[in-house]
């Protein structure tokens, strides 16, 4: 039965994917395109493509695209049920122990520790995403030319927003949508 | 904070707008979700916050449905986790549904690429507010243990690339080997 086979493929991803979406991604190819042939490897670049443009956990959407064109809507809540399964009973799990402990000296140590290196992931996600956004593919170069400055515009006036006038983060990213559209749409424009 | 049906409501709300403006990972929604439920809701402390996101990342699974799972959790138990959940998978699940049927349109099309190209810009700019205002909190305790993790952390995983799940277990331990030593110095001067 396909739901069955569906449901235990992304289980599997589910409870092997430590570090986030992007190490789930090639354990899903491993079971979409090599263990099943579900889809094919162009296929596969087109849903890694569209999990990084649509909103939402890639692995989430990697497990929804993949269950819809396998079988449809059904085929997409279980595939998604199967990839968060493991997840919801293990956080739980250490959830009922963190409550449980976390005022033990040894805990509280161990959280000390953890605290400011959780700051630090985020900022190293950020940092990677500012980089990703002021050079788009390219990466961090030296040429002028490579910055993409509408980019480092909507950044900055982001920030501002952000820091100075305490904008809420969903008005700000809807703005910069839209100054995103209307500025490539003109530059690109005239450059052509 | 009264648990009624207006209170689910709120937190299925707010769980599936976050999860709704993920652009570009899970990862983003941390950020969103820290000004959402400690700045603006005030409903779980700064501290119990980043401890929370390091269960969430330590556990297998997206990192922002772990997020969802937990703060649900913390909220109002199994039944708070399961309507987190619910919220943060809802989004993907209608947008890729329909973004499916013509995803090559979409995949090809300008104006969307224009749209999150901006968005992506803006999404940088939350996290880094978000990553001020962490180190600003941390500056306030006067603690130099802080600050040092918090370079190695970010060496480790900016530069080295250094899966997660070794960086949080590497911080843990030396917290937990500083606060032992720190015990036995206050001792010895005792002594």
């Amino acid at each position: 039965m396909i739901y069955i086979t569906l449901f235990w493929s992304f289980f599997q991803v589910g409870l092997l994917s430590f570090g986030g979406g992007y190490a789930a991604l090639p354990l899903i190819q491993n079971q979409i395109v090599y263990i099943h042939g579900w889809l094919d490897p162009g296929e596969f670049a087109d849903v890694v493509t569209i999990s990084q443009m649509t909103p939402g956990p890639i692995g989430i959407n990697a497990a929804t695209f993949v269950g819809i064109r396998i079988s449809g809507i059904w085929g997409a809540l279980i595939a998604t049920g199967g990839f968060v399964l493991p997840s919801f009973v293990i956080v739980i799990l250490l959830a009922k122990i963190y409550y449980r402990y976390k005022n033990l000296s040894f805990v509280q140590g161990l959280l000390d520790g953890i605290r400011p290196a959780v700051t630090a992931l985020i900022a190293s996600a950020g940092m990677s995403l500012i980089i990703l956004s002021f050079w788009n593919q390219k990466g961090m170069t030296g040429k002028i030319s490579d910055i993409d400055f509408v980019a480092v515009f909507i950044f900055f006036s982001a920030f501002i927003a952000l820091r100075k006038f305490k904008i809420n983060p969903i008005p700000v990213m809807i703005m910069a949508g839209v100054i995103g559209l209307c500025a490539y749409h003109s530059i690109l424009r005239i450059s052509v | 904070m009264k648990k009624d049906i207006r209170f689910f409501i709120k937190l299925f709300l707010a769980t599936f707008y976050l999860s709704a403006f993920t652009i570009g990972g899970g990862y983003v929604m941390i950020p969103l979700m820290r000004k959402k439920f400690v700045e603006e809701f005030h409903w779980i402390e700064g501290d119990e916050m980043l401890d929370l996101v390091a269960i969430a990342q330590s556990a297998p699974g997206a990192i922002a449905i772990n997020a969802a799972i937990i703060i649900g959790y913390r909220l109002a138990g199994l039944f708070g986790a399961i309507v987190t959940v619910a919220g943060a998978v809802m989004p993907p699940l209608i947008i890729l549904s329909a973004v499916s049927i013509a995803y090559t349109i979409f995949r090809d099309s300008a104006t969307v690429q224009f749209v999150l190209r901006g968005m992506q810009a803006g999404v940088a700019a939350i996290i880094l507010d978000v990553v001020i205002s962490l180190i600003s909190e941390a500056i306030k305790e006067k603690r130099v243990l802080p600050f040092i993790i918090m370079l190695c952390a970010f060496v480790a995983a900016f530069i080295f690339r250094i899966n997660v799940i070794f960086v949080i277990l590497a911080s843990g331990v030396a917290g937990v080997l500083v606060k032992k030593h720190w015990k036995l110095e206050k001792r010895g001067k005792k002594l």
